[in-house]
């Protein structure tokens, strides 16, 4: 029974990797630019969501209004500083993209000051599931919920829209695909304005879940779900979601088992499955050599 | 092409000047930072200049404090402490009819700051006794450059054991942290009853740790059985997994000594876990209202913590000691203020009974001191660590109330 539950504290973590590793999957299925400045575009959506929660908005007012700025901030993060580099090497893009993740860390810390804000909480409001000694929170299965279904809304408009279709022929190849009319830029604005506004939907569940924000809480996550993206095969929408999911549950897992003083121990062996990854199966868990990437 | 190299262009030199301006204003910052002490210290004389006046020449105590940089929060609280004793202390009358000259510089936080600003004190100003530092680190480097010139010197708030290993002229006002842990070990056991014990405590903290092994080491000599003991990292927010562990084993307490941001979460998530058991923790907790959700201000009750006085304390040395804090700086005293103000008036208690300002009459002195203070009665043991008592803290409806104190056994 404790195993379950901790089964669970894994997938609600890894379901907050999923969602910012989607987001980078799509960025770099399309731009093959790893956009490190993602995670710290959840930290820009928790604080949107707080600010706009606490300003008096009803809750369905205020958080799909958090999700759309964080999106038109990931669309003029694109247009401003990767854009331009496009046909540069892919090193300076990268490079950039690190930029970018300091310059909005530093700035929110110089606007909001460095100290941890306390993010509203609902799961008083919400049922409690009680297992034999154990508890579990509503809010961890929403965020499962959550995820999943995102997930799945995602795949589907990747293969079953028209836009979809332009984004996967964007993906294959984007000389041949603006060749074919499509318009590139769109294409890509949107990419970043879906990843963005997953990454914002991951931060309201983490700020949900763990109840406070401060402007370096997008480092971590951002890396990690790096890592899941990488595990499941970076470019592959389901590939992002089960290498969340596995990461989030390693990380608890290996928090559960290991004796006291060890603990912390966790983040390295996350940090040892992106090396073995890397070293037996560089395409990811379900990465094909040279397929479709979306 | 071309229009495209020119924008590159005029980017790079956008760049460059954004650049420049960056070091300018780095620069500015320094300089700015260099002589923030020298006008605060200016200040300070001014100050005295019309204080009332007596012929005897005044007695030049220094102070270290971090008062600019990312410790700088408890710099000026332990700062504005100190000098509101020496204000008090000056009006007065000044020790034995001579007046406080109390010259304060600023060290960043930083150990080689602190040592620099030491021998300006000792060099330039003629310091007869030093106040500070506040942070362990730098405390530990000043006190070894007091040790050897042998200036009396006490540290209001650096809790690391070996800031009075140093020498016998160093002395501290605070407890120690093994202190707070074995105490909260006690309470637990006489006040609480408690037989089963968690611990999940910050694996990549000293503070953190020396907390929680104390507590261990005196719950098991007191027979309270650790049912769960558990670590994280800095920076962490996620806790459930441990906590769940935790639950598990059904403890009556859990014992949580970190600072009161990460206090906050561990509490939180603990009662998502199913852990419905008070908190204890140590002086990192004072604060913890100040995280609680502003819909639910009650969330932290039941917690228990140690620390250094409570603002509750009916006694009239605190009361007093609160209003004539609020009156100056319009704000109620951290523990930090407290203890640079007990730290002044000892210093100068010191120097009034050693009846001259010569060094070793005064670390005599020191050593004899017995005085009741607003973070307790205080005498000092043979390191020059101080024997007092610890305010344990509940947090009830939303508001810390002293529940006890417990004097320090070591």
């Amino acid at each position: 029974m404790l195993f379950f539950v901790q089964l669970i504290n894994g997938l609600q973590l890894g379901a907050i990797y999923a969602l910012v590793a989607l987001g980078y999957t799509m960025v770099y299925g399309i731009v093959k630019l790893i956009n490190f400045a993602h995670g710290d575009l959840m930290m820009v959506g928790a604080y949107l969501s707080l600010f706009l929660y606490t300003s008096g908005l009803p809750l369905y007012f205020a958080l799909p209004l958090a999700i759309i700025g964080t999106s038109v901030m990931g669309v003029l993060i694109e247009r401003v500083a990767y854009r331009p580099l496009r046909n540069a090497s892919r090193l300076s893009a990268l490079i950039t993209a690190i930029g970018i993740s300091l310059l909005l860390q530093n700035s929110f810390m110089i606007l909001f000051s460095s100290t941890p804000r306390r993010f509203p909480s609902v799961s008083e409001h919400l049922p409690v599931f009680v297992l034999g000694t154990n508890r579990i929170s509503f809010m961890a299965l929403l965020t499962v919920l959550f995820a999943v279904g995102l997930m799945l809304l995602l795949t589907a408009f990747v293969h079953g829209t028209r836009m979809g279709k332009a984004m996967r022929a964007v993906s294959e190849d984007m000389r041949a695909a603006q060749l074919m009319g499509i318009n590139v830029n769109r294409i890509i604005s949107m990419t970043f304005a879906i990843g963005s506004a997953l990454a914002a939907f991951a931060a309201i569940l983490y700020g949900f879940s763990f109840q406070q924000i401060d402007p370096y809480m997008g480092a971590m996550p951002g890396i990690k779900a790096f890592i899941a993206a990488v595990l499941g095969g970076i470019g592959i929408l389901p590939g992002a979601m089960l290498g969340g999911f596995l990461l989030g549950i390693i990380e608890s897992l290996t928090k559960a088992v290991m004796p006291a003083g060890y603990t912390q121990l966790a983040d390295a062996v996350v940090f040892l499955v992106l090396i073995l990854v890397l070293l037996f199966k560089p395409s990811g868990l379900l990465g094909q050599p040279m397929r479709e990437k979306v | 092409m071309t229009r495209k190299h020119k924008v590159s262009r005029w980017l790079a030199a956008l760049l460059t000047g954004a650049l420049l301006l960056g070091m300018l204003a780095a620069c500015q910052s320094t300089q700015a930072t260099t002589t923030a002490p020298t006008t605060k210290a200016d200040a300070t004389e001014a100050n005295k200049t019309d204080a009332p006046s007596t012929d005897k020449e005044p007695i030049v105590i220094g102070g270290l404090a971090p008062l600019t940089g990312g410790v700088s929060v408890y710099g000026i609280a332990s700062d504005n402490g100190t000098q509101l004793a020496i204000e008090e202390i000056n009006a007065a009358g000044g020790i034995n009819g001579r007046q406080i000259k109390y010259i304060v510089l600023d060290e960043q936080g930083d150990a080689e700051q602190a040592v620099t600003a030491y021998d300006r004190l000792v060099n330039e100003h003629n310091i007869v006794a030093l106040i500070g530092d506040v942070t362990s680190t730098p405390s530990i480097a000043v006190a070894q450059r007091a040790a050897r010139d042998g200036l009396p010197m006490i540290a209001p708030t650096a809790t690391a054991a070996d800031v009075t290993l140093q020498g016998k002229n160093v002395f501290r006002v605070c407890f120690l942290d093994p202190d707070q842990g074995r105490t909260m070990a006690d309470f637990a056991k006489n006040n609480l009853k408690v037989t089963k014990a968690a611990v999940i405590h910050n694996a990549s903290d000293d503070y953190s740790v020396g907390l929680a092994e104390a507590f261990i080491a005196q719950a098991k000599e007191l027979g309270i059985e650790i049912v769960s003991e558990q670590t994280y990292v800095q920076d962490d927010k996620d806790f459930r997994t441990q906590l769940t562990t935790i639950a598990a084993a059904k403890p009556d307490v859990l014992y949580a000594p970190d600072y009161y941001g990460t206090d906050i979460l561990i509490l939180n998530q603990a009662k998502d876990a199913g852990l419905d058991v008070p908190l204890l923790g140590g002086d990192g907790w004072d604060g913890i209202l100040t995280q609680t959700a502003a819909d639910n201000p009650k969330e932290a009750d039941g917690s228990y913590f140690t620390n250094h006085y409570a603002t509750s304390d009916e006694s009239p040395i605190v009361q007093d000691f609160l209003k004539a804090f609020e009156a100056k700086y319009n704000e109620v005293p951290i523990s930090f203020s407290a203890l640079g103000y007990d730290a002044a008036k000892i210093m100068a208690a010191a120097i009034e009974r050693a009846g001259s300002t010569d060094k070793d009459a005064i670390v005599k002195a020191l050593n004899e001191t017995d005085y009741d203070g607003v973070t307790g009665h205080i005498t000092f043991d043979e390191n020059g660590d101080p024997l007092k008592p610890i305010s344990i803290i509940e947090v009830v409806d939303g508001a810390y109330k002293l529940i006890t104190k417990i004097d320090i056994e070591r």
